[in-house]
Formats: C-alpha cells, sequence, structure tokens
C-alpha cells in the first residue's frame, strides 16, 4: 500500500523551487532599496565632501561653507550620552545576568526594560524637554540632550550587556569562587573582560542609533544655527542628524550639494559605527575562550 | 577589611542600577501624566473625540491624529510584515552561507540608517515619483510614509524572526526530512510553526516601531489632519501623532492647554507602544539563543 | 598584537584628547573692540529666520564680542519662548495675540514690539499651471474647501492640493486671519481639513516645483524662478497685482504684513546695539537683499 510518489514528489519539488524562487525574491527586495540609499547618497554626496566642508563653519545661511559644527555636535551628544549610559546600563545588565533573584520585582525590571525599548523617540523627547529642560532647569543644551539620549539608549545597552554576561559559561564563575575569589572579584575580573566584546557591541550599537535620532535633541538640544563652538554642556548646540533636516526642510535655494554632503556625511559616520562594532564581534568570536 | 566592603559597596551599587530601569520608566510615564492630565480638566472629552484638529483655535480633535497613525503604521505593516517574515526565513532556512554573510550585514545596516536620512530621500525623490508613476495628487502621502516606515521596521522583524528560527531545535526539521518532506515542507509545517511564538514576537516588535516613528513621516506624509475615509485614504496624506509632537511641541508656551494636550497624545503613544510590546513579548520563547545571535 | 582592552584604552585617550582640544579650541579670539558684549538668543519666525542668520552673521562679523544664536520653529515658538523667558529677542511674522501679551504679563513679562522689516506673502502654483490671477474671495474658498478643482476658477481639470505652513507659523495665522477670513474679525472659516501642512517655506518650495495640482503660499523672499507668482486682487474687477517692494510699500498688494521682533521689556545692552543695527541702512541693505521689503529705502546707490 505505497501510494506512488512520483507525482506528488514532482509537484513538491516544483513548489519548492518557487517557494525558493519567491524568498530570494523577497530578500532581493528588502536589500535593494538599502543599496540604493547608499549609492544615491554616496554618489550625489561624497563630491561635496572636502576638508573645508567637514571643518568649517556654515555661511550665506547655511547654503555654503561646511557642518562641522554639526558634526562636532553630534560627537558631544554621543559623548556625553555615553558617560552617562554605559555606567548605568552596564551596571544593569551585570545585575540582571548575575545578582537578580527570580523574583516578581525581577520580572518587573524586566518588564520595564522592555517599555523602555519600545517607547517612542518623540515621547523621550517630551520627556527631556518636560524633566531635563524645564523641570532641572537646564535649557535647551547638551546636556538635556545628552541625557535624553542616554535614557532612550539604557535598554538597549542594558539588554546587550546582559546576553553578553550571560553566554559567558557558567563554569567561569563556579571556578574562580572556588579558587577563593569573592563574587565581586569574579564578576570585575573574570565575567566583564570576557563578556567585554558583547557589552562594546552593544554600546556602539546604542551610539550609533542615537548620533542618527533627531527628534529627542528636537525640544532638549537643538539650534539651526550657533555662530560659535558650544564651550558648556549648559549651551545648546547643532547637531548632524538635525542639520540634516534643517538643510532639506528649512532652506530655500539650498545647493543639493549641501544636502546630500550632510547625508553622506552621517551615513558614513553610521557606516563606520556598524563596522567597528562587527570587527569587535568577529575579532571576539576569534577570541572566544568556550 | 576594606576589600569587603569595597565589594559591599559595589555590589550595592549594581542592585542600585538593576532597579533603576523600573525607577526611569516610571519617571517617564510619571512626567507624561503630570502634564498631560490637566488636558481632561482643560479641553471636555467631546471635544477631544472630535473630528478637526487645529489646535490654535481650540480644536483639539484627536481622532485624525490617531486614524492617521493607524492607516500609516497599517501600510507599513503590510510591507514589512510579509517582506520581513519570507527574508527571515530566506537567511535562516534557504540561504548558502555565502550569502547569509552579505545579506545579514546589509540588514543591520538598514537597521542603523537614521530616520531623518531616509524623510530627506522621501522628499527629494520618493515623493516626485510616486506623484509622477501613480499619477496621485500629491507625492506626500500616508503610502509614502509607509513606504518608509515598512522598510525602517524590516530589520526588527528579520532579526528577532531569524532569532526564533534558529532557536528551533535541528532534531524538528532533521524529523521532517527523514519522514520524506521536502526542505519548503518543512519549513512551512515544522519550523514555522515551531517558531511561530517568536515570529509573532517579531512582527509586533516590527509594527511597534513602525508606529513609534516620527522623522521620516513628518517630513512626507503631508500633515493633513484628515480622518482616512476608505482605503483610498491610504493614497492621501495624513498626519500621525508623532509627526504632530515634534511640528508643534516647539511652538507651545509652557503650561498651556495646546502644551497639555500634546503631552496626552504622548502618554496614548506610549500608551500604545506598550500594549504593543507587551503582547510582542508576552509570547516567550527561548532567550538563551539570543546571547549566541549577539556574538554571532 | 595588543589586546583588545588595550585597543581600547588606546582609542579612549586618543578620543578623549581629540575632544579636549577641540573644546579648548579657539579662545575668543579677535581683538577687542569695545562696545556690547553677551550673548543674544534669537528664535522664532521660519519666515524670518534666512534674515535673521543673515543680520547674525553680518552683525557678528562686526561685533565678534556678541554671540548670536538663531532658531527657527515658527512665530509660535519665537512667541512662546519669550513668554517662558527662554529667549532675548523673538522674531514673529504675525503680531503677538492678545492672549499671548496676558500670558506673558502672567509671567512677569511685557513684550515690547518692533516692526523690522515688511513683506508680501506671494500665492504660487506650479509653473505650468494655466492660472494666472486670482481674487482673495477665490483664495479664501479655494484654501477653505469649497472649491476643489482648478476648472472651478478657469484652470485645468485638476484637484486641488491646497499647501500651507505649519500652525506655528505666523505666515499662517496671518494668512488665515487675513485671506481666509478676509480680516473680517469675527469670520471663523477654517483652512481645510485636508490641506497639507508643510514644515517649511522651503517644503512648500519643493512642492510646488513637482506637483502640477498644488496652490501654495510663501513669504516673497521665497519665491524662485521655479514656481509661478499668481496676481492678487480685492475685488473680480479690481487691478490685480504682483507682490513686489514697490507694490507691498504703495499698498496695493492686498497681501502684506510687518515683520517684527519682540523683547521681553526693555533689550539687553547687546539685544538693543543688535536692534538699532538691524533699523539702521546696513540691516535694511540685507533685508533687500534677501527679497523681503525694507521700512525705508537703501541709502547705497
Amino acid at each position: 500500500m505505497i501510494t506512488p510518489l512520483r507525482g506528488r514528489r514532482r509537484r513538491s519539488q516544483w513548489t519548492q523551487r518557487l517557494g525558493f524562487a519567491l524568498l530570494t525574491l523577497s530578500a532581493i527586495i528588502t536589500t535593494i532599496p538599502i543599496v540604493m540609499i547608499i549609492f544615491v547618497i554616496l554618489q550625489r554626496g561624497l563630491a561635496a565632501i572636502t576638508p573645508e566642508f567637514l571643518f568649517a563653519f556654515p555661511t550665506d545661511g547655511l547654503k555654503a561653507g561646511g557642518i562641522f559644527p554639526a558634526i562636532l555636535g553630534t560627537v558631544y551628544l554621543t559623548l556625553l550620552m555615553t558617560l552617562a549610559v554605559a555606567p548605568l546600563g552596564i551596571a544593569a545588565g551585570v545585575y540582571l545576568a548575575h545578582y537578580a533573584p527570580a523574583t516578581p520585582v525581577t520580572r518587573w525590571i524586566r518588564v520595564a526594560i522592555l517599555n523602555l525599548a519600545g517607547i517612542p523617540s518623540v515621547v523621550y523627547g517630551l520627556f527631556g524637554l518636560a524633566f531635563f529642560v524645564i523641570f532641572m532647569q537646564f535649557g535647551t543644551s547638551i546636556l538635556a540632550g545628552a541625557l535624553t539620549l542616554a535614557i532612550m539608549t539604557l535598554p538597549v545597552v542594558i539588554t546587550t550587556t546582559e546576553e553578553a554576561l550571560r553566554s559567558v559559561p557558567n563554569s567561569f564563575h563556579v571556578v574562580s569562587v572556588s579558587l577563593g575569589g569573592t563574587d565581586w572579584q569574579s564578576v570585575r575580573r573574570l565575567l566583564l573582560p570576557q563578556g567585554l566584546p558583547g557589552i562594546l557591541t552593544g554600546v556602539i550599537l546604542g551610539l550609533e542609533r542615537a548620533a542618527g535620532e533627531t527628534a529627542p535633541i528636537l525640544f532638549t538640544a537643538a539650534a539651526v544655527y550657533l555662530p560659535r563652538l558650544p564651550t558648556s554642556p549648559l549651551d545648546p548646540t547643532m547637531a548632524l542628524p538635525y542639520h540634516l533636516y534643517v538643510v532639506s526642510t528649512q532652506v530655500p535655494g539650498m545647493p543639493p550639494g549641501i544636502q546630500f554632503g550632510t547625508a553622506a556625511v552621517l551615513l558614513i559616520l553610521v557606516l563606520a559605527m556598524n563596522l567597528i562594532a562587527t570587527i569587535i564581534r568577529s575579532r571576539a568570536r576569534a577570541r572566544r575562550m568556550w | 577589611m576594606t576589600r569587603r566592603h569595597g565589594e559591599r559597596l559595589a555590589t550595592l551599587l549594581i542592585r542600585v542600577a538593576g532597579v533603576s530601569a523600573i525607577a526611569i520608566l516610571l519617571t517617564i510615564f510619571a512626567f507624561l501624566v503630570l502634564e498631560g492630565t490637566p488636558t481632561l480638566g482643560e479641553v471636555p472629552l467631546g471635544d477631544l473625540i472630535g473630528a478637526r484638529w487645529y489646535p490654535i483655535e481650540d480644536y483639539y480633535g484627536l481622532v485624525p491624529l490617531v486614524l492617521g497613525s493607524l492607516i500609516v503604521t497599517l501600510g507599513a505593516t503590510l510591507i514589512a510584515v510579509p517582506l520581513g517574515v519570507t527574508t527571515a526565513v530566506f537567511i535562516a532556512e534557504v540561504a548558502p552561507r555565502s550569502v547569509r554573510e552579505v545579506l545579514k550585514p546589509f540588514i543591520e545596516i538598514l537597521a542603523g540608517l537614521p530616520s531623518v536620512m531616509l524623510g530627506f530621500l522621501g522628499i527629494v525623490i520618493l515623493a516626485p515619483e510616486l506623484y509622477s508613476r501613480l499619477n496621485l495628487a500629491t507625492g506626500l502621502t500616508a503610502f509614502t510614509g509607509a513606504l518608509l516606515l515598512g522598510w525602517i521596521a524590516i530589520p526588527t522583524i528579520v532579526s528577532v524572526a531569524e532569532d526564533a528560527l534558529d532557536a528551533v531545535p535541528r532534531a524538528y526539521r532533521e524529523g521532517a526530512l527523514a519522514l520524506g518532506a521536502t526542505r519548503w515542507q518543512t519549513i512551512w509545517r515544522v519550523t514555522l510553526p515551531a517558531a511561530r511564538g517568536g515570529v509573532l514576537t517579531a512582527v509586533m516588535l516590527g509594527i511597534g516601531r513602525a508606529f513609534g516613528e516620527t522623522m521620516a513621516v513628518m517630513m512626507v506624509t503631508g500633515n493633513a489632519a484628515v480622518i482616512p475615509r476608505g482605503l483610498g485614504a491610504l493614497f492621501a496624506p495624513a498626519r500621525t501623532m508623532t509627526a504632530t509632537i515634534a511640528a508643534e511641541m516647539g511652538e507651545v508656551a509652557s503650561g498651556s492647554t495646546h502644551y497639555h494636550v500634546l503631552f496626552l497624545v504622548g502618554i496614548l503613544l506610549f500608551v500604545i507602544s506598550l500594549a504593543v510590546n507587551l503582547v510582542g513579548a508576552s509570547v516567550v520563547f527561548r532567550a538563551r539563543t539570543r546571547a549566541e545571535r549577539i556574538l554571532s | 598584537m595588543p589586546s583588545l582592552r588595550q585597543t581600547i584604552a588606546r582609542w579612549t585617550v586618543w578620543i578623549a584628547v581629540l575632544a579636549l582640544l577641540t573644546a579648548c579650541g579657539p579662545a575668543s579670539g579677535g581683538g577687542s573692540q569695545g562696545g556690547p558684549t553677551g550673548t543674544i538668543v534669537n528664535k522664532g519666525s521660519d519666515t524670518m529666520v534666512n534674515l535673521a542668520l543673515a543680520w547674525a552673521e553680518t552683525f557678528q562679523a562686526d561685533h565678534p564680542e556678541v554671540v548670536i544664536s538663531v532658531t527657527g520653529g515658527g512665530s509660535g515658538t519665537g512667541i512662546a519662548a519669550l513668554i517662558n523667558g527662554t529667549v532675548d529677542v523673538a522674531n514673529a511674522s504675525r503680531q503677538i495675540k492678545a492672549e499671548e501679551i496676558a500670558d506673558a504679563q502672567a509671567n512677569g513679562i511685557e513684550p515690547m514690539e518692533l516692526v523690522v522689516a515688511r513683506d508680501a506673502i506671494a500665492v504660487v502654483v506650479h509653473r505650468d499651471n494655466p492660472i494666472e490671477r486670482l481674487t482673495i474671495d477665490q483664495i479664501s474658498a479655494i484654501y477653505s474647501g469649497s472649491i476643489d478643482n482648478w476648472a472651478e476658477v478657469g484652470g485645468e481639470d485638476r484637484p486641488i492640493v491646497r499647501l500651507s505652513r505649519e500652525t506655528n507659523s505666523g505666515t499662517h495665522v496671518y494668512f488665515l486671519e487675513e485671506v481666509l477670513r478676509k480680516g473680517e474679525k469675527d469670520n471663523n472659516t477654517l483652512f481645510a481639513a485636508d490641506t497639507l501642512l508643510l514644515p517649511s517655506s522651503e517644503g512648500i518650495a519643493a512642492e510646488i516645483v513637482y506637483n502640477e495640482n498644488a496652490i501654495g503660499y510663501d513669504g516673497l523672499g521665497y519665491v524662485t524662478d521655479e514656481m509661478k507668482v499668481v496676481a492678487v486682487s480685492k475685488s473680480p474687477d479690481g487691478p490685480f497685482i504682483f507682490p513686489a517692494a514697490d507694490t507691498v510699500n504703495s499698498g496695493a498688494y492686498p497681501i502684506a504684513r510687518d515683520l517684527y521682533m519682540y523683547t521681553a521689556g526693555e533689550p539687553t545692552p547687546q539685544a538693543k546695539a543688535y536692534l538699532d543695527w538691524i533699523l539702521a541702512p546696513a540691516g535694511q541693505a540685507i533685508v533687500d537683499q534677501l527679497g523681503f521689503v525694507p521700512l525705508r529705502v537703501a541709502e547705497a546707490p
């Protein structure tokens, strides 16, 4: 009673070929725009990136000159943000990976992190405005913007730290403690260094997102044009993503070179951070001791 | 002695940090509520469910904004879910290793592209193209926004769904193949159903991502606070809640009614994203494998 | 080969050094010229932002001790900031409203108004649109939604796509009051709900350039050759006037307005010097250059 498989088998082979073709098509459709975006921006923008563009101030109502203050502003914002988010986020990740008991409180913490991760970026901007700018009276400042970005990036850092630490085999910790080390020593000298590549990847990916975000800094830090570089964290600043927004929607007669040049700089920045994270990840995989 | 104190201090700080996530979430919610609820005293509820949003003349109807967000998110979902899930299946089950090594970085790059950059390309290239090719009244429509959002949401869906598919034990696939199923049949009848929890999470997270987007939609949807009527409304302008906040927040005097209403919109966004994420995460899939994904 | 930790340490040091260097960067350079020092925070009208930028750039070139930061955001934003006390000079392309004055006074701030330039609001359409002229009534009907098709005003059979600035724009408010509502105080006409609210004058310009169905309005300084300006008249037979500096100053063009700068009470010394300079021929020459209407004819030939 063996059913002849030939007809059915042939049909299912054809179904498979068709199905795989569709899947491949879908992957191609997904990828092509990415390639096109990078291509268009670099093609029209790369030519505008001269040393003057990178290091000079904008002139002629932003229609000429360079975008240095915007680049520097983004650097300041992300640096300050990292100073704020890295200790807190990594510590919280360590807590969840290593110290947290299996209690309802821990579950609430994880729920909280999950929700923080899903909040729209403009809501962070609102919170930053209400809390940092107005309530804490920082005003429109690098400090307010960086702290807002820090809170936004926190969930990413916590989650990746926790996962990086969890991936370190428990045997490491067990052996360390059995050799007489304290819990904290084991964390500090063994777990953290072993998990460092994963943690770094998370921080850099968080940085990458923060560097490109506009909504959180719209009401907390950004200015259209500042004639001088900010001298204190309480000054407002220009920033790269906001500058792209301004030159693409606010100034008539803007030369496309400036628009695409700004977009290209932002793109290269983002791609570079992506690349660094990938390199760290693959080097870590190669050196992994387990 | 000092070493023990140092250890105690370090442990204490770490515990505090752990709980800080809750503290921050609560603070955000508290401030939103603090600044948003005075609306209920200042604007009659009937106005809030009105059809007209024109704050400078005290028209605070939220309906066009909510529906605007809805229609753009819906459009984005219709684009991102099929493409995202099938691409995830492709990467996890079909693609040869070399292709996978190229494709995954591309998806990651897409995840990192700033939305203001996509919005810029939307204004400069996409909107005029759609206007001429689809013979629309204008290129600034909900559909333009949905296209951009769809692609923005795809990486979220792909990475989480791919994790879920990878987490399915190899034994499932091998068993099916041993029983004579083709790889295709295995994928659709064994692997995908086994991973459906994770795939559902992926879809929900993707929807949440699209729903919360601000800059790209603000730049390309035309920001007209209309109530969408029928499916054709997808090809007409719309105004999302996120774009409304971003566009109007700068103009409001702190403490004014408009200010409070915008915070109310923020509360709505917060609550809706919360709901979407909770639904997505309530379907648990094995977290263990995610760590390996991060480092691989 | 250096370990990962060493590499990270090295990079961190480099980045920190770089950040420190740029922060310490050019100290307040340039010889002191005497006169006012300090900062001026300038915020508000997007219509005026290019003008404000040009003023700020030129003024600071001569007075390096003064630092002026310029941001747009719309007239509403500027006035809101004035009420909140976070800005020195607010730019507005419309007059401050009574409620806003009341809000400011509630905060202990007495707004002081200064007219710094004049502007015409041009009604623009796509370059290939056959329409040449419109009356105020027609424009009002178009924007309020009563007229939906270009054929109804003598054009092609196309849907009308209405472009507008966002509600925080002084231009928007001015257009609402003087054109949609024709200056009538108790008129409650609103923009049609499907009016596109675009982030700035440039948003309108970008859309008009490719969209043949569109109609928009913009300050005169934002009109380019790629758009078509429509001649406007108050009445169906009346003279149809194009916006220009002379038609604005003579009062012939019906949609003209003053541009304002507001300060919280008496301006700070550096702000006062800045405002005085703006009203002087040097500042007004820049008004002329940017396509706005100077308050007095520029003295330089």
